[in-house]
């Protein structure tokens, strides 16, 4: 990922903010310019996401890819917010095999990764077990 | 002074490491250790938390607490000695998500463990001279302690985060008044481009805690007016356990007064967010009425004092944001090969 691709995302990644049909009252993460339900009558407009969801599914990374080498094994899951959009999300602070289907998660603000020693580190959303 | 806390949040990272562990790899005699330092374990960082992640955690605390809309916070300034990028504000990075961007001024600071309340006193200026609403003072830090070295015992993580405000209705607790004493003392410091700190043993306790501490906390007594008895607790930095109940002995408090704020000897030293997060647990369980003496430290070396006044407010937000002990409370043990993992002692 580019610094420029990461900046422009910095909203969605650190405050999850996503968008609202004002037409249908839908949430979608991350944000989109035509609303999928209402076509062309939809009216999106930014929307901050409530920070608590569920976990829809997860799996356990025992082979990470680079950058999360010292983080296996790790839990990664599908997260359903309280409004509806899901989205992926690392689970940190915990042994991955506490984490079960189910379990309710809150949004927090965490390291996600760097290029390299000498570069821009990316922050952005995880989620922790309640 | 017409300043006061609006509020305020702290956050500690989950991971623990022992005495026992740290002893056993080097040999060393736990008991011993714990005697001397007056330290069970200390918090460790997880391999995804840094100086940044633990301030903007502190800071939403302290934002759900004061209720305040981050948009009229003027200035943020984070004290680290272990801010992430050596070129590149962390405050910018919790100025953004806190969701306070634009319309404010942001700034690291840097004075080893008492950064983080040299950004309170720049905050209670510029809210005093009419500059902004509300400022933003954060200490925040992953300690480093070179493996073997003394420090590893106590070199810990975690933050603490003030909104300072006018008095008033919002106001938790005024500020009535604070004091520095600051000098040239090489007692510690860590070179440019050096991974770890260095220190001068013993020459950090006499003539470099004790004596700027003392100085700070008794310019501040003299100018109120005030005497050890007017405080219903105080808060000293604590690199380890035994120091600010000494320091409080020569001051002429006692030990009940400093115990509900002496976190170190569970969550070890937390360098910048140290006496930070000692005021928050003092708050977190101080009646309004009740005043609170709160006195940092930091090596190279410099103190600020301040008295603090709990106001009724502290009642309706004192449960607005997750305590200090709820945080203490729930750490999970770890090794030393697991620290060592997570510190990058060991990289695969």
């Amino acid at each position: 990922m580019g610094v420029p691709r990461f900046w422009r995302e910095i909203p969605n990644r650190y405050n999850l903010i996503g968008v609202k049909c004002k037409n249908c009252n839908r949430v979608l993460f991350p944000p989109r310019f035509i609303c999928p339900g209402c076509r062309r009558v939809g009216k999106l407009e930014p929307h901050k996401l409530k920070d608590r969801g569920k976990i829809v599914s997860f799996t356990v990374v025992h082979v990470p890819p680079n950058g999360f080498e010292g983080q296996a094994p790790y839990a990664l899951a599908i997260v359903e917010l309280e409004e509806g959009p899901r989205l992926t999300a690392q689970i940190t602070d915990c042994d991955p095999n506490q984490v079960k289907i189910g379990d309710d998660v809150e949004m927090v603000f965490r390291r996600v990764g760097q290029e390299g020693e000498d570069g821009v580190i990316y922050y952005g959303y995880k989620a922790r077990l309640v | 002074m017409d300043v006061g806390i609006i509020g305020y949040g702290v956050y500690i990272p989950r991971y623990r490491l022992k005495v026992e562990e740290v002893a056993r790899v080097w040999g060393d005699d736990a008991e011993r250790v714990k005697r001397g330092l007056l330290l069970e374990e200390k918090s460790v960082p997880g391999p995804d938390e840094d100086t940044a992640t633990i301030a903007v955690e502190a800071a939403c605390n302290a934002v759900k607490r004061g209720g305040v809309d981050p948009k009229e916070i003027g200035a943020i300034y984070v004290g680290s000695e272990s801010h992430p990028y050596a070129v590149k504000p962390t405050a910018t990075i919790v100025a953004e998500a806190i969701e306070a961007t634009p319309n404010l001024t942001a700034a690291d600071y840097e004075f080893a463990c008492k950064a983080g309340t040299a950004g309170i006193q720049t905050c209670m200026g510029m809210v005093e001279a009419r500059m902004m609403k509300y400022g933003m003072a954060i200490g925040a830090d992953t300690a480093q302690g070179a493996p073997g070295d003394p420090l590893e015992y106590t070199a810990a993580a975690g933050g603490g985060a003030l909104i300072i405000g006018k008095n008033g209705a919002g106001a938790l607790a005024t500020i009535e008044g604070t004091c520095s004493y600051t000098t040239d003392t090489p007692d510690f410091w860590r070179r440019e481009m050096q991974p770890y700190p260095r220190h001068g043993g013993r020459f950090t306790g006499k003539p470099a805690y004790f004596k700027h501490v003392t100085s700070a906390a008794s310019a501040l007594l003299r100018q109120l007016q005030l005497t050890s008895r007017d405080f219903a607790y105080a808060v000293f930095h604590q690199p380890n356990g035994k120091f600010p109940l000494q320091v409080a002995k020569e001051l002429g408090f006692s030990s009940e007064q400093v115990l509900p704020g002496l976190l170190v000897v569970k969550i070890g030293n937390t360098y910048s967010g140290s006496t930070m997060i000692g005021l928050a647990a003092v708050l977190d369980q101080a009646k309004p009425g009740e005043r609170i003496l709160m006195v940092s430290y930091g090596s190279g070396a410099g103190s600020d004092a301040f008295s603090v006044m709990v106001q009724d407010a502290i009642e309706t937000k004192r449960d607005m944001a997750p305590k200090v002990l709820d945080y203490v409370n729930r750490g999970i043990n770890i090794d030393y090969s697991t620290y060592a993992r997570l510190r990058r002692l060991l990289v695969r």
